[in-house]
C-alpha cells in the first residue's frame, strides 16, 4: 500500500501534461522526426526507387527495373574503377595516415623538442577544406607551372603528376591524408592527455617497456578516442569528393563513386535514374562500414 | 493528454516551419518590374562579361529600360542550366546553338521567338537552321568563334615554317617542330579541348554528313571509319608535348603565346585570350588539313553563341524587345569592339574595325560548305560528358587500344542514346 501510493500519484503527474507542455513536446520530438523522415529517409527512398527507372529530370519517369545496374556493371567504364578508388582511398587513410597521425601524436606527446611548433604546423592544414587543398595541390604538381617541375627543371619531359592515370590517384591521396594527419594527431593528443599517468607508472613498475605500455596499457584506454577516429578516417574517405573535382573534375584516374553520381545526375543532361542506382552503390557500401561499425560497438559496449 | 493530442501538436509544429517555405517555394507571383530585363549570364570571363556589359549599356541608353544581369561562372551555368530552366530562370539567358538548344526546346522549356525572328535581316539560312527546331525559333545568335590551327606568325618566319594545306605536310611540320623542342600544343584536362580534334580528323576523313549522324547516335562508333579517326590521329600523338590530361586549355595557351609551343587545334578565344594585348597581332591560324581530297576542306567547326528565352520568363514582351535588339548588327558591333576575340553572325555587322584575324576568321566561315559546333554541342549532351569526355582521355592515356576504346563507346551509346527521353 505505502509502496503503490508513490507510484500512482507518480503516474497521475506524468499524464498532467498542460496544454503547452505537449505542445513544446511535441514540436520537440516531432519536428526532428518530421525532418529525419523529410531530408534523410524521403531522399533515400526515392533514390532508390528512381534507381529502377529512366529520368531526365524534365519529363516522364520511365521503369526499367535492373537496367541501370546491369548497365553500371557491363557497360560504365568508370564504375570499377571508381569503386576500386573508393576502396583504396579507405585503406589509405585507414592504415596510413591514420596511424601516422597516431604516431605523431605519440611522439608530440612525449615531448619531442619543440613540440608546440610541430603540433601547430601539422595542425594547420586541418583548417582548410579539401577543396582547397585540391587546388594547393594543383599549385604544387602541375604539369608546366607546378612547383614541384618547376624545382625538377624537367620542361622537356615533365612529370605529369596530376594528369598520368598512375600517379595521380596517389598524389591526391597524399595530398588528403596532408590534412587528415594533423586532425588524427589533435584528437590522439587529447586522448593521450587524458590518460590516467599512474597507468603508466603502474605498469613500468611491473616490468614493462615503452612498447608495451603503449601497446597493452596506453591504446586500450584509448579506446573512446580510437572510436572517434574511425568514425572520422571512414566518413573522410567517403566524402572524398571535393578534392578530385577541384583537381580535374574526378576523370582520368581519380574516379569515385561520389563523383560518377555527380556527373550523371548534376548536368545539362541528367540520366537521374543512372546516377541514382550509382547513389544506392554508395549507400551500401557505407551502410555496410556503419553497421559493421555498430555491430562491433554495441557488442563492445555491453562486453564493458 | 491523450497521445492523439501529441501527434497532433507534432504536425501543426512541423507544419509552422515547413509551410512558409513551401509558400515561398511557390510563390512566382505576379509583380516584377515591366521595366527590368533579367540575363542569365554565363560569361564570366572578364574580357567577355566587359563586352557584354557594355552592349546591355547601349541598349539601355536607346530604350530606357533596365538591364539586370546576373552572371554565373561558366561551367557553373553550364552544369545547372537544367535546373536553372525549371527553377527561376532570367527573361532571357545566354547559351549554344544547335543541339544543345534543340534538345531544350524538346523538353518545352524554351520559349518560342519565330515572331522576332520575322523582323530580323542579315542573317543566314544556315544561321536560321541552327536557331531552329521543329520548324520554330528559339535562339537569337550574337556571334561565333571558328575551331582551327593556331600558331604565333613571327615563330613560323623565325623556324622557317610554312602553313601546311594537307595531313602529310601537317604531320611533317609537326614532326620537325617535335625535333626542334617546341612540340605541337595539347591539353585535356578539362575534358573537352580534344574534342575539336577529333571532330575535324572526322570530318575530313569521313565527311561532314557522316559526323553528324555519328553524332546523332545512327552510326556505329565500331566501324571502321571511326577506328580510322582513331588511328589517324595517333599519327599526330608523338609530336605532342607530354602531359595532355594534366594541363588546362589556358595552361596550353600560355605554353603557345610563350612559343614554348608550335601550334595548337583551338577556338579562336583560347589564344586570343591567353596571348598578351600587344601580342594578339601576332596570332595566326590554317584551316585544319585535307585529309580525304573529296572532303576537301569543306567543313568549319564555329561554334555560335546567342540568346534565348526561357518557358518560365516573367517579362515576356520586355525579353523579346531586347532580343530585337540583340539580332541587330549594331548589337553586335557594341559588342565586338571589347572582345576581338570572336567574329559577329550578322552580315550587316561592322567589319571595318575587324583584326587580321577576325577578317580572316569572318572569310574561313563564309567560304565554308558546311559549318559544325562542336562535339558537345552536336550531340546528345549526356553522351558527351558522360561517355566521351573519358573515352578520348582514355584514347589519349592509352592511343593503342582503339578496338576495346570503340566497342565501349558503341555499348553506352546505345544504352544512352535508346533510353527514353520526355
Amino acid at each position: 500500500m505505502a509502496l503503490n501510493i508513490p507510484r500512482r500519484a507518480g503516474r497521475r503527474r506524468l499524464r498532467r501534461f498542460t496544454r503547452r507542455d505537449v505542445v513544446v513536446l511535441g514540436v520537440l520530438l516531432g519536428l526532428p522526426v518530421l525532418l529525419d523522415i523529410v531530408i534523410i529517409w524521403g531522399p533515400t527512398l526515392a533514390s532508390i526507387g528512381l534507381s529502377f527507372t529512366a529520368w531526365d529530370g524534365v519529363g516522364d519517369v520511365h521503369w526499367v527495373g535492373g537496367d541501370n545496374y546491369k548497365n553500371l556493371v557491363e557497360n560504365y567504364p568508370a564504375f570499377w574503377p571508381a569503386v576500386r578508388h573508393n576502396i583504396l582511398w579507405m585503406l589509405f587513410l585507414g592504415l596510413v595516415a591514420t596511424p601516422f597521425g597516431l604516431f605523431l601524436a605519440v611522439l608530440i606527446d612525449r615531448g619531442v623538442r619543440f613540440s608546440r611548433f610541430y603540433q601547430s604546423v601539422i595542425y594547420m592544414p586541418v583548417v582548410l577544406s579539401l577543396a582547397i587543398v585540391g587546388f594547393i595541390a594543383q599549385l604544387i604538381l602541375g604539369t608546366d607551372q607546378g612547383v614541384v617541375n618547376t624545382i625538377l627543371n624537367n620542361d622537356e619531359n615533365p612529370i605529369d603528376w596530376l594528369g598520368d592515370s598512375h600517379l595521380n590517384l596517389w598524389m591526391i591521396m597524399l595530398a588528403a591524408g596532408w590534412r587528415h594527419v594533423g586532425y588524427v594527431m589533435i584528437l590522439y593528443l587529447a586522448g593521450l592527455k587524458s590518460v590516467d599517468p599512474q597507468l603508466k607508472e603502474a605498469a613500468a613498475i611491473d616490468g614493462a617497456n615503452e612498447r608495451q605500455t603503449f601497446f597493452r596499457v596506453v591504446f586500450p584506454t584509448l579506446r573512446p578516442v580510437n572510436v572517434i577516429v574511425g568514425v572520422i578516417t571512414v566518413i573522410e574517405a567517403l566524402r572524398a569528393f571535393d578534392i578530385v573535382y577541384a583537381v580535374n573534375k574526378g576523370r582520368n584516374g581519380l574516379e569515385l563513386l561520389s563523383v560518377l553520381i555527380t556527373d550523371n545526375i548534376i548536368g545539362e543532361a541528367s540520366r537521374i535514374g543512372f546516377g541514382s542506382a550509382i547513389a544506392v552503390v554508395l549507400l551500401t557500401v557505407s551502410l555496410g562500414f556503419i553497421v559493421t561499425f555498430l555491430v562491433q560497438e554495441l557488442r563492445g559496449a555491453r562486453d564493458r | 493528454m491523450s497521445r492523439r493530442n501529441l501527434l497532433r501538436g507534432a504536425a501543426i509544429g512541423a507544419g509552422a516551419v515547413t509551410l512558409p517555405a513551401l509558400l515561398s517555394a511557390c510563390g512566382d507571383g505576379p509583380g516584377g518590374n515591366k521595366n527590368e530585363v533579367s540575363v542569365g549570364s554565363n560569361a564570366s570571363d572578364p574580357v567577355p562579361k566587359k563586352a557584354f556589359a557594355a552592349a546591355f549599356a547601349a541598349y539601355e541608353k536607346k530604350s530606357g529600360k533596365k538591364v539586370k544581369v546576373n552572371t554565373k561562372d561558366h561551367n557553373d551555368f553550364q552544369e545547372n542550366i537544367n535546373r536553372y530552366l525549371q527553377g527561376t530562370p532570367d527573361d532571357v539567358f545566354m547559351w549554344f546553338a544547335g543541339y544543345r538548344m534543340q534538345y531544350f526546346a524538346e523538353k518545352g522549356l524554351l520559349h518560342e521567338i519565330s515572331d522576332v525572328w520575322s523582323g530580323f535581316t542579315g542573317f543566314s539560312d544556315a544561321l536560321k537552321d541552327q536557331s531552329t527546331h521543329a520548324g520554330k525559333q528559339y535562339f537569337v545568335p550574337y556571334y561565333y568563334y571558328p575551331w582551327a590551327v593556331f600558331h604565333r606568325k613571327s615563330l613560323f618566319q623565325k623556324q622557317g615554317y610554312q602553313q601546311p594545306k594537307t595531313w602529310d605536310e601537317f604531320i611533317a611540320l609537326a614532326r620537325k617542330m617535335s625535333k626542334d623542342g617546341i612540340p605541337v600544343a595539347f591539353c585535356d584536362k578539362d575534358g573537352w579541348p580534344a574534342m575539336g580534334t577529333f571532330d575535324y580528323i572526322n570530318m575530313r576523313l569521313n565527311g561532314y554528313d557522316f559526323h553528324k549522324s555519328l553524332m546523332a547516335g545512327k552510326e556505329s562508333w565500331t566501324d571502321s571509319k571511326v577506328k580510322g579517326v582513331f588511328d589517324t590521329w595517333r599519327e599526330l600523338m608523338p609530336y605532342y608535348q607530354k602531359g595532355a590530361l594534366g594541363r588546362t586549355w589556358e595552361e596550353a595557351g600560355q605554353g603557345l603565346a610563350q612559343r614554348k609551343t608550335g601550334m595548337a587545334v583551338f577556338g579562336m578565344p583560347h589564344p586570343g585570350t591567353q596571348f598578351k594585348e600587344n601580342e594578339r597581332d601576332d596570332i595566326d591560324f590554317f584551316a585544319f588539313p585535307e585529309i580525304d581530297a573529296q572532303y576537301g576542306q569543306d567543313a568549319v567547326e564555329a561554334p555560335i553563341d546567342g540568346f534565348l528565352v526561357a518557358k518560365k520568363s516573367k517579362n515576356l514582351t520586355g525579353a523579346k524587345e531586347l532580343l530585337k535588339w540583340l539580332g541587330t548588327p549594331k548589337a553586335e558591333d557594341t559588342y565586338l569592339a571589347l572582345d576581338p576575340n570572336n567574329v559577329a553572325v550578322n552580315d550587316g555587322a561592322d567589319t571595318s574595325k575587324y583584326s587580321a584575324l577576325q577578317k580572316k576568321s569572318a572569310q574561313l566561315v563564309s567560304g565554308a560548305k558546311q559549318i559544325s559546333q562542336f562535339m558537345d554541342r552536336d550531340t546528345r549532351p549526356d553522351f558527351a560528358s558522360t561517355v566521351m569526355i573519358k573515352a578520348i582521355q582514355d584514347f589519349i592515356g592509352n592511343p593503342k587500344d582503339v578496338d576495346g576504346l570503340c566497342n565501349s563507346i558503341e555499348r553506352q551509346k546505345k544504352t544512352i542514346f535508346s533510353s527514353p527521353v520526355g
